[in-house]
């Protein structure tokens, strides 16, 4: 897994569009603490805008009231906030113990092979990025992918080559 | 007294009050257990797993910090599976580390290095990937090396939990987790405080103090426990000294005041200590100059000349000023010197200039002039009433202690016309007027009477002049205090409510309240808020004045005082004088003598010969400076000792080199009263420290002071004051104790009045206080407010801070605070140049528009001898103490052209 700590800049103003804006006034209430709506935050801006710049969290901490340190901190140890724009089809490979012993390594490489890109890496044609990733909590129906949030369990080369070609 | 529980360690019966953790106890009962991420100021984080002990009938072995002892535990700290265990983590760890002690600044205090020496570690048991990070030194203080960072995330929970800066955290995950600033920028005054907090708790060699590295590390080096000359909360620290220099301050984990934890100034702000700028020999004027002389010369001369002029003027035109930078037994001396060799009560010390109304204002309403209670009591504080206190930047440490009441949940209450930290995050915030404290106060009291809140049983059995006092406030109803003050009315209320309803609730006030033309009144409001709830004499409770520098308490406790000798007894009393009239030989006159400030008057008029000031800097410091210029001018002779060339000095006559707080014996007594050593870590720059320079004075004068070492002055001190009698060098070798302390075996005072009021009668008094306003308010022509005070980088009149690498390019030069509504209607923007006018004079000086200022009030330190906010500031006093009013005085502002 790659360093995180590096954000993109994009040199715009960030701010929640109206939806997120009502929804985040909504989830407000439900915690104890505004420093709950951290993640929340994230996961709107990503849903948002797909990915999380920079502008982004220093909005985020702002708007709740923290520290920028530690907005920073949960984006980037949750490999499943998008740090950069991600490709139509965003697919995660677990990498953790139970994948591992599984076989995730052979999966790898298969993309590697098959879509030309590394782990980290998103194609010139937008169409697919991949990434390995920690432990995505499926450890008995391992190894698992996952593409856009959505699971695909006990995974092998026969299944992702049909997987594949429902991608577009 | 809270239950015992009993469990066995290792075979061995331990006994301990219930809610320790299972290390904790251990600890105690000195058994050993090894850690990496856990530092007693910090909540236990169970991260490192090296603090494994095996409990009988546990399946596993458990972190003993975060396990709580329970009844009947049976626990083994080592055995073969947890020695396997903590060997394997620390081999993990070492897999991944540079091992490169022989080079490592840490070395010989590296928490890993021992360990793994203890456990027999190897280097290489795990091949795998090694970080490969470039050393980052993007800061004048703090060097990461992230190749040895554990990532066991005591920096950033330090700088978070305690600090509550938020500079540090950590970021990524696993292999790649390590602390990091937000968006990874280097750390500047925009993102961290450089308290250093982080360095003192890192267990490697990852965090380091940049200004000592490659200057000696752990073997080479010499630690001296001393206390800080800084503020008035009264840190320890060691000074870190190699042949004959201070390399670096490291913390003293064992004291009682900050455990540890220290600030910027207090970690970073020693390179003072061995400046070249340092005056290092005596210097006579000769012409416009000085020129150097030997101590032999200079001393004559000055003892000579002081004898001539009370000859010729008799020695009520002669007086001496003492410091509250200075240790206690020097502030003794001036004290003995002014009434013994020269033989007048022109005595002075500059808490004249700063807490002097604290010191009138409690002791008139409690008994006595000092703060109530304890610092530490401060993080059980349920509600804190917080007014003319920035604390976050002029006590630093001592806001720790808030910080940690705020995050266990206290309710905060902050009255202050700035919005400053504490203000942004308090529960009501009363952004007053200046000057308008008591008219608060009343208000406040006002709505507790109305609303049956105050301490019915207190007021009866513990106070006197209620009747009086309830009359008054009710002048004081909410529209009224609404327009004096410009707080809305349900901020009052709130504030009321909060304070009063609390079971535990603390005033602090620092020098918002005591720098005003009512600031000794200021002072006693106070203590009526307190005395009505029976918000004092109990732990937590009481009313903490913070006294700005290391030593005020002490200067005021030990007698350069006009009106009272050593120990606040007065030269009226008859019986007083005969007492020290007794053990010093001599007549002590029973007219109290001049103030500070009157002595500069009567200087001014040419009605005052010979002065000696030990370290003050009047010219610089206090208010009115054309005034003040204009005094110093027209004096016979002026000795000035200190440890730096300062504006005061430009005016002596003789200048006497200091020695600083690193190069002699001594003792500060802290804002809380804790009576602690200073020690000698080097020699004295110029061969002689200042108690040994005024004793030599005195010698020549024809009053011998034949001490030897200071702590023979303290054992004097100990029979004339008998709030000091138990104290002696020998007692508070370890921790200081907080006076009263009236004989040897008693252990000190930490709350004061639980039963009994220090006044004769026992009970505390109601004062009745009217509204007063400021000295001077804004007009047409001046129609904005200056208040003055502290950043958190710099000092008094900067001349130790500006020479501290590091500090100095932080914070290089004066801005004044401006409202971005003000900022807007004059046309300045952020960091323009702009021309601030007072009746009294003008400087320049560039802006900084923050909403920290009001609209209408606008905000300055004196810090820089480059600005001399003090040219602006007005001739008000205080009416009772004679404090200058340094918090109010009108100005104006204009831009000047762009540069």
């Amino acid at each position: 897994m790659s360093d995180r700590s590096k954000l993109i800049v994009t040199g715009k103003p960030f701010r929640f569009d109206q939806e997120r804006d009502a929804e985040f006034e909504r989830l407000v209430k439900r915690y104890p603490t505004r420093e709950s709506m951290i993640l929340p935050a994230l996961w709107l801006t990503q849903e948002q805008e797909g990915w999380i710049s920079a502008e982004a969290i220093a909005y985020i901490a702002d708007r709740i009231g923290t520290f920028a340190s530690q907005v920073f901190e949960c984006a980037t140890f949750y490999t499943m906030y998008n740090l950069h724009p991600m490709g139509r089809n965003h697919i995660c490979i677990c990498r953790t113990l139970s994948c591992w012993l599984r076989g995730k390594q052979e999966i790898v490489d298969y993309l590697k092979n098959e879509l030309g890109l590394k782990p980290g890496e998103i194609g010139a044609d937008g169409k697919f990025s991949l990434e390995e990733v920690e432990c995505l909590g499926h450890c008995g129906t391992a190894p698992v992918v996952q593409v856009n949030g959505e699971f695909h369990e006990s995974m092998d080369v026969d299944k992702l080559k049909s997987l594949l070609a429902t991608l577009k | 007294m809270d239950e015992l529980i009993m469990v066995k360690i290792n075979g061995m019966d331990v006994h301990f009050p219930k809610g320790k953790t299972i290390l904790e106890v251990c600890k105690d009962a000195g058994i050993y257990i090894p850690t990496l991420c856990y530092d007693e100021r910090l909540k236990p984080h169970g991260g490192c797993r090296l603090c494994l002990v095996e409990i009988k009938g546990k399946p596993v072995p458990l972190t003993s910090c975060t396990t709580p002892g329970e009844a009947g535990m049976e626990i083994s700290t080592e055995s073969p599976k947890l020695t396997r265990l903590r060997k394997t983590i620390l081999e993990l760890l070492l897999s991944n580390h540079p091992n490169d002690c022989m080079v490592c600044e840490a070395s010989g205090d590296c928490s890993l290095r021992e360990m793994a020496y203890l456990y027999g570690a190897s280097l290489d048991r795990f091949q795998g990937e090694k970080w490969n990070l470039p050393i980052r030194e993007d800061n004048p203080f703090i060097t990461f090396e992230p190749n040895k960072c554990i990532a066991c995330g005591r920096c950033t929970r330090i700088c978070n939990e305690v600090v509550m800066a938020g500079t540090i955290d950590l970021v990524n995950r696993g292999f790649n987790a390590i602390p990091e600033t937000a968006f990874a920028k280097p750390r500047s005054l925009k993102n961290c405080e450089f308290c250093g907090q982080c360095v003192s708790t890192c267990p490697t060699g990852a965090l380091t103090d940049k200004k000592g590295r490659g200057k000696g590390r752990a073997g080479d080096i010499k630690k001296v426990k001393t206390t800080c000359t800084y503020c008035g909360t009264g840190c320890n620290f060691f000074l870190n000294v190699r042949n004959d220099r201070v390399v670096r301050v490291t913390s003293d984990f064992e004291a009682p005041v900050n455990k540890g934890n220290l600030c910027i100034k207090g970690r970073y702000g020693y390179d003072f200590i061995h400046s070249d700028e340092r005056i290092k020999t005596p210097l006579i004027r000769e012409g416009e100059g000085f020129r150097e002389a030997s101590w032999d010369e200079a001393l004559s001369l000055v003892a000579g000349r002081f004898n001539a002029i009370i000859k010729e003027h008799g020695p009520d035109k002669v007086g001496g000023f003492s410091s509250s930078r200075c240790s206690n037994e020097e502030n003794y001396l001036l004290a003995k010197w002014v009434r013994c060799a020269v033989g007048s009560n022109n005595v002075d010390n500059c808490a004249r200039v700063c807490h002097a109304p604290t010191v009138a204002g409690l002791a008139q309403s409690f008994g006595a002039g000092a703060a109530t209670n304890s610092l530490e009591q401060m993080s059980d504080i349920d509600t804190i009433f917080i007014i003319g206190s920035n604390t976050t930047e002029a006590h630093p440490i001592v806001s720790l202690y808030l910080k940690k009441a705020i995050s266990k949940g206290a309710k905060v209450v902050v009255a202050d016309p700035r919005k400053i930290w504490l203000a942004q995050r308090a529960d009501v915030w009363l952004n007053m007027k200046p000057g308008s404290n008591i008219a608060l106060i009343n208000g406040i009291i006002h709505v507790i009477l109305k609303n049956g809140w105050e301490s019915k049983e207190f007021i009866k059995t513990r106070t006197e002049g209620f009747a009086e006092l309830k009359a008054k406030v009710e002048e004081y109803d909410l529209d009224r205090v609404e327009k004096l003050t410009g707080v809305s009315r349900d901020k009052i209320i709130e504030a009321a409510r909060l304070y009063s309803q609390a079971e535990k609730s603390m005033i602090v006030y620092g020098l918002g309240i005591t720098e005003h033309l009512t600031g000794t009144e200021n002072s006693m409001a106070t203590a009526n808020l307190a005395l009505v709830c029976g918000q004092v004499g109990r732990p937590s409770t009481g009313i903490m004045a913070l006294r700005g520098q290391n030593n005020v308490q002490g200067a005021s406790d030990l007698g350069p005082l006009p009106a009272t000798l050593p120990g606040y007894q007065s030269v009226t009393d008859p019986k007083c004088r005969e007492k020290f009239g007794k053990a010093w030989g001599v007549t002590i006159k029973d007219k109290p003598g001049l103030k500070s400030v009157e002595m500069l008057d009567e200087c001014a008029k040419g009605n005052f010969k010979a002065l000696y000031i030990l370290g003050e800097d009047p010219a610089h410091t206090d208010p009115d400076l054309h005034h003040i210029r204009k005094a110093l001018d027209k004096i016979d002779f002026l000795v000035v000792q200190d440890i730096f060339p300062t504006e005061t000095t430009k005016y002596a006559h003789v200048i006497l080199p200091g020695a600083s707080f690193a190069e002699k014996d001594g003792t500060f007594t802290n804002g809380e009263r804790r009576v602690q050593r200073i020690r000698k870590a080097v020699g004295p720059v110029a061969g002689l420290a200042d108690w040994e320079v005024l004793c030599k004075v005195s010698t020549l004068m024809g009053y011998p002071m034949p001490y030897t070492h200071p702590s023979q002055i303290m054992d004097e001190i100990a029979t004339l004051v008998p709030a000091y009698g138990g104290i002696s060098y020998k007692r508070i070798e370890k921790k200081g104790i907080q006076w009263p302390c009236p004989t040897k075996d008693h252990p000190g005072t930490t709350t004061l009045y639980t039963e009994t009021f220090a006044r004769p009668s026992g009970l505390a008094l109601f004062m009745v206080l009217d509204h007063v306003g400021s000295g001077e308010v804004p007009d047409e022509t001046y129609p904005l407010v200056l208040i003055t005070g502290r950043v958190r980088e710099h000092y008094n009149n900067g001349s130790q801070t500006r020479h501290a690498v590091g500090i100095i390019d932080l914070v290089p030069e004066e801005l004044v605070e401006i409202s971005p509504e003000d900022a807007q209607s004059l046309g300045i923007k952020n960091l323009d140049w702009v021309k601030v006018l007072s009746r009294r004079g003008e400087i320049k000086v560039r802006a900084k528009v923050t909403k920290r200022s009001q609209t209408g009030n606008v905000f300055m330190s004196f810090h820089h001898q480059s600005t001399l906010t003090n040219v602006l500031t007005s001739g008000h006093r205080c009416r009772i103490s004679g404090t200058p009013e340094y918090k109010s005085c009108a100005v104006r502002i204009e831009q000047l052209s762009q540069e």
